[in-house]
């Protein structure tokens, strides 16, 4: 489709629900007081690792106004997001992995009397031996976290080889290897998770929950209650912020249900900002190890990534995170020879799980950096080093991953010009520098999370006598303007206003299926779902207006609340009028789409993680300021472009690439989800700190279009690409500032100095960690390239 | 703890609550008033969520007690609204799409009215140092400060 016969995509129009939320009326799942609603709260463990011995709850159920108090034994099913993964228990049975891990639960009539319960119920712990860090998850002589006795606390293990690489090794000029960390953070999104449960006398339990996957707490709620899936509903709340922090089923959630089925009445809870950094499921810490091969021109000829993953307590998507780190280093650049090994730990500590980006930032981070010191071997710019080797549009990569449309390029030269990096890049004064890095993005995960062959998500539509119009649909707003997205989408296909739709969304009674808000899938997926039942709308109004006119069909068009004949808005009927006669000709005006990503998966185990119906591109150039003294970081200006396919409304597309540039900053120059032994170092936005409106530089913000030919009106993601870049983007622009190597991320001030004091004595002027663990990753998996893959 | 019942001034209107001391005002607002649209990100002071207005300056409902507001006059985000029309921030925020998801949003605009009923044309200087204590973890603040920036100007007019 043309882009200028659009008439509201491309349009920079609010959010359909905006007034609603800048005055106060979106109801967040705190802000739902069920008639008679009970308090619930959780108690958590105070140890990191530790046998229970006995919960007494006797004097807790005593207390006046406790309705109910429940501990593991009552809940006693596992479950898991992953369905190769269901190793957490609503409430511990047995054993305690983590500090903050819920034990045990009470509803009561209101919060003091629920916290009053929580001190009467008596947890006798046997303390077990911490397992705290990757070199005590590998060591053989520490208890297994998940498990009887002792041994190494691994997870799961990648070895993946795609071409040769030894070959490839020997075909390079020149060789490099480097060792990079990635410190763990997390979300925090400014509303906790809330969730309020209520069950009807006939036992249907509904559950009200800030989620981004109402599908799959759905299911979880089936598996751990034990009753069937058509007696629960589950309706997705607006999310206050979610950024993959609220896309596992999580305690309370279950907690809140069964609480809800043993004392009849709703039950809600709402986790304290410390409960929030204990359900955590951030970004994990990602130890690396990267050798890559370039010909004297900076071409790549082979490369072989290695990542050690510390997963925290639990398996959440971690066996998803492992497979990213590894996933996406072959979709920006075209590398011939490509090995991954990977390994994940289990550790005594909140389980990480997806961040925005998902798996990805963390190798981003690395191979970003290194691009740049490659460059600077070979007395390659920055900029040509990346062009020459960046991905083709309409290509396949060796580890199988079909790219579509790329306007790589396109962003590269975009950034380049727009920052004047070329006359800035190592001419800046001392303390002052540019970086630039690039980033790819999936539109979706090829796969659900559990196998089925089922559309991945299914919107339909209802047209009332009236003429209006009601769009039903799984997908959960996290903030990231889904709804707004889907009504754009279904009012350029009937030439309505998004406004004028009524939407119903995330309710597993009401909607039909959309798999979440993860992975960047909505717009592609549930998108391309709502055109098709537009489309199917459009037809039928079409051929029935056309049937009045005795006109043609092709000569129809749908525009601005009219159906007539193509560029004479005059000829036809009002869009009501044409409801009127398409209701009367065939019946009700209720249609249906879905959408199923084509198959797309390699042929080898893990090939499941990574491919997606389409990519979305991003570079990004950072100018900024470095204190040499102190090493504080001032960034003054970012300029980001994102191939974002088509944006269906710039203005919220500009939004969430502003959102993934500060979250970005965040986590490259100061946040880190740390810990002392198995304590949380600071559970408070005090201690960890998230930018403020006085660390947000100025963003240069370009929507770059390349019109992906599966996407819906040629759109692709922009929730979580556009935060990639930017953090190897600082860390190279650092190094442009000061001459360091800051090879750890978050880069503190503190580093930055240690860095200048050592380059101050001769050294490197590198800070970041020495070496990885010698570790056996298991057989190593030879997958032939794609057929007719050509070496760059 | 000892109830007794207070007269609470919120939005132009008086309301009698039976409550007890130590009760904060974000408690109150939320669950004896139903006035939801104040938000809570930590409920101890760190995010600017719970901003509300008392005598038109900008408080932390999580931290001022009830007792403490029984003289003065509190404004929350439904407040703004005036005969159903939106205040200048509000549908400045809208259209500019300043809120995504909207839960930094209440505490955010007030903070900005107080700081445009006090400075009618601030600079992003002042509109940043003004909404330090707001934090947003979806915008980014950008679109945030155009707002205000928008807001101010059709004020002028
Ligand atoms: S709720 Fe966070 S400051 Fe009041
Ligand atoms: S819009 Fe989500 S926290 Fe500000």
């Amino acid at each position: 489709m043309s882009a200028g016969n659009h008439t509201v995509v491309g349009r920079r129009l609010p959010r359909v629900d905006a007034l609603q939320q800048t005055t106060g009326q979106t109801q967040f799942a705190d802000d739902l007081n069920p008639p008679g609603a009970l308090v619930g709260r959780q108690l958590r463990s105070t140890h990191a690792h530790a046998a229970i011995t006995s919960i007494d709850t006797v004097e807790a159920a005593a207390l006046p106004g406790v309705k109910a108090v429940i501990t593991g034994a009552d809940l006693p099913i596992t479950y898991g997001i992953l369905p190769v993964s269901q190793d957490e228990h609503a409430l511990a049975l047995h054993r305690v992995r983590h500090v903050g891990e819920p034990v045990a639960a009470v509803a009561a009539i209101d919060a003091e009397t629920a916290e009053r319960a929580l001190a009467l119920i008596h947890v006798k712990y046997e303390p077990l031996t911490e397992v705290v860090t990757l070199d005590q998850a590998l060591d053989p002589d520490r208890p297994l976290i998940h498990g009887e006795g002792d041994g190494q606390n691994v997870h799961r293990t990648a070895a993946l080889e795609f071409g040769d690489v030894a070959e490839g090794f020997a075909a390079a000029g020149h060789v490099r290897e480097d060792v990079y960390f990635f410190g763990g953070n997390t979300h925090a999104a400014l509303e906790t998770h809330a969730a309020v449960a209520s069950c009807s006398p006939e036992g249907k339990v509904t559950l009200w929950s800030a989620t981004q996957v109402p599908h799959y707490v759905h299911r979880a709620l089936a598996k751990v209650l034990d009753i069937p899936a058509g007696r629960i509903r589950v309706i997705a709340t607006p999310n206050g912020g979610g950024f993959g922090g609220k896309t596992d089923p999580f305690s309370h959630e279950l907690v809140a249900a069964k609480l809800a089925m043993i004392t009849g009445r709703p039950v809600k809870f709402n986790l304290s900002r410390e409960d929030v950094f204990y359900a955590h499921r951030g970004r994990h810490p990602v130890l690396m190890w990267v050798k890559t091969g370039f010909e004297s021109d900076g071409r790549i000829t082979a490369m072989h990534f290695k990542s050690f993953l510390d997963g925290g307590a639990f398996g959440s998507y971690g066996t998803a995170s492992l497979y990213y780190t590894g996933a996406l280093q072959t979709s920006t650049y075209r590398i011939p020879n490509y090995c991954f090994e990977g390994m994940r730990v289990f550790t005594n500590k909140p389980a990480c799980g997806p961040k925005r980006g998902h798996g990805t930032p963390q190798a981003r981070f690395a191979i970003e950096s290194q691009l740049d010191k490659a460059a600077a071997d070979l007395g390659i710019d920055p900029v040509a080093i990346r062009v020459r080797n960046a991905v083709e549009p309409f290509s396949t990569t060796v580890n199988h991953l079909r790219i579509t449309s790329c306007a790589l390029n396109e962003c590269i030269d975009a950034v380049v010009e727009q920052s004047g990096f070329h006359q800035k890049h190592g001419q800046l004064p001392e303390g002052r520098g540019v970086g630039l890095a690039l980033g790819c993005y999936m539109s979706g995960a090829g796969l659900p999370i559990y196998f089925n062959k089922m559309p991945q998500s299914e919107v339909q539509l209802k047209v009332d006598r009236g003429g209006g119009v009601t769009v039903y649909s799984g997908a959960t707003d996290i903030g990231q303007g889904s709804t707004s997205m889907l009504a754009t989408v279904v009012a350029e296909c009937l030439g309505l206003e998004p406004a004028e739709l009524t939407m119903i969304t995330a309710d597993t009674d009401l909607t039909p299926v959309d798999l979440g808000s993860y992975s960047s899938r909505v717009t592609f997926m549930a998108g391309n779902a709502a055109l098709e039942a537009a489309t199917k709308v459009r037809t039928r109004l079409v051929e029935a207006v056309a049937a009045k006119l005795e006109a043609a069909v092709e000569d129809l068009e749908v525009a601005n609340g009219r159906v007539g004949v193509l560029g004479d808005p005059e000829s036809g009927v009002s869009w009501t009028e044409a409801v009127v006669l398409a209701t009367a000709a065939t019946g009700p005006l209720v249609e249906s789409g879905s959408y199923t990503a084509p198959k797309l998966a390699g042929p080898y185990k893990g090939a499941g993680v990574g491919i997606s119906p389409a990519y979305s591109y991003s570079a990004c150039v950072v100018e900024l300021e470095v204190d040499a003294d102190t090493g504080m970081v001032d960034v003054d200006r970012v300029w980001i472009a994102h191939d974002i396919g088509k944006a269906l409304n710039p203005l919220l597309c500009e939004g969430q690439v502003e959102g993934g540039v500060y979250m970005g900053l965040g986590e490259v120059l100061f946040e880190e989800q740390a810990f002392r032994d198995g304590l949380h170092r600071g559970p408070s936005l005090l201690d960890y700190k998230i930018p403020t409106s006085l660390e947000t530089p100025t963003v240069h913000t370009t929507l770059i279009e390349s019109d992906d030919p599966e996407g819906p009106y040629g759109a692709k993601e922009v929730g979580q690409g556009p935060l990639l870049p930017v953090i190897p983007a600082v860390a190279n622009a650092i190094h442009d500032a000061l001459g360091v190597h800051i090879d750890e991320v978050p880069i503190t001030p503190d580093k930055i100095v240690a860095a200048m004091r050592d380059a101050a004595r001769g050294g490197s002027g590198r800070v970041g960690p020495k070496g990885v663990p010698d570790f056996d990753f298991g057989e190593l998996i030879r997958v032939e390239p794609p057929e007719g893959f050509v070496a760059p | 703890m000892a109830e007794r019942v207070l007269a609470l001034r919120v939005n132009g209107e008086t309301h009698r609550v039976l409550t007890s001391d130590h009760r904060t005002l974000l408690e109150v607002l939320r669950e004896d008033l139903a006035l939801t649209g104040t938000k809570h990100g930590c409920d101890v002071g760190e995010c600017g969520a719970c901003t509300v207005l008392l005598d038109g300056r900008p408080v932390l409902a999580c931290l001022v007690l009830v007792s403490q507001v029984a003289t003065g006059s509190v404004t929350t985000i439904e407040g703004l609204v005036e005969g159903g029309k939106p205040h200048e921030l509000q549908s400045a925020f809208a259209e500019l799409g300043a809120a995504q998801c909207g839960y930094c949003t209440p505490g955010m605009i007030l903070s900005a009215s107080a700081l445009l009923d006090e400075v009618a044309q601030p600079d992003t200087d002042e509109i940043k140092a003004a909404l330090t204590g707001n934090l947003c973890r979806c915008t980014g603040y950008n679109k945030i400060i155009e707002a205000v920036e928008l807001a101010a100007d059709r004020g002028q007019l």
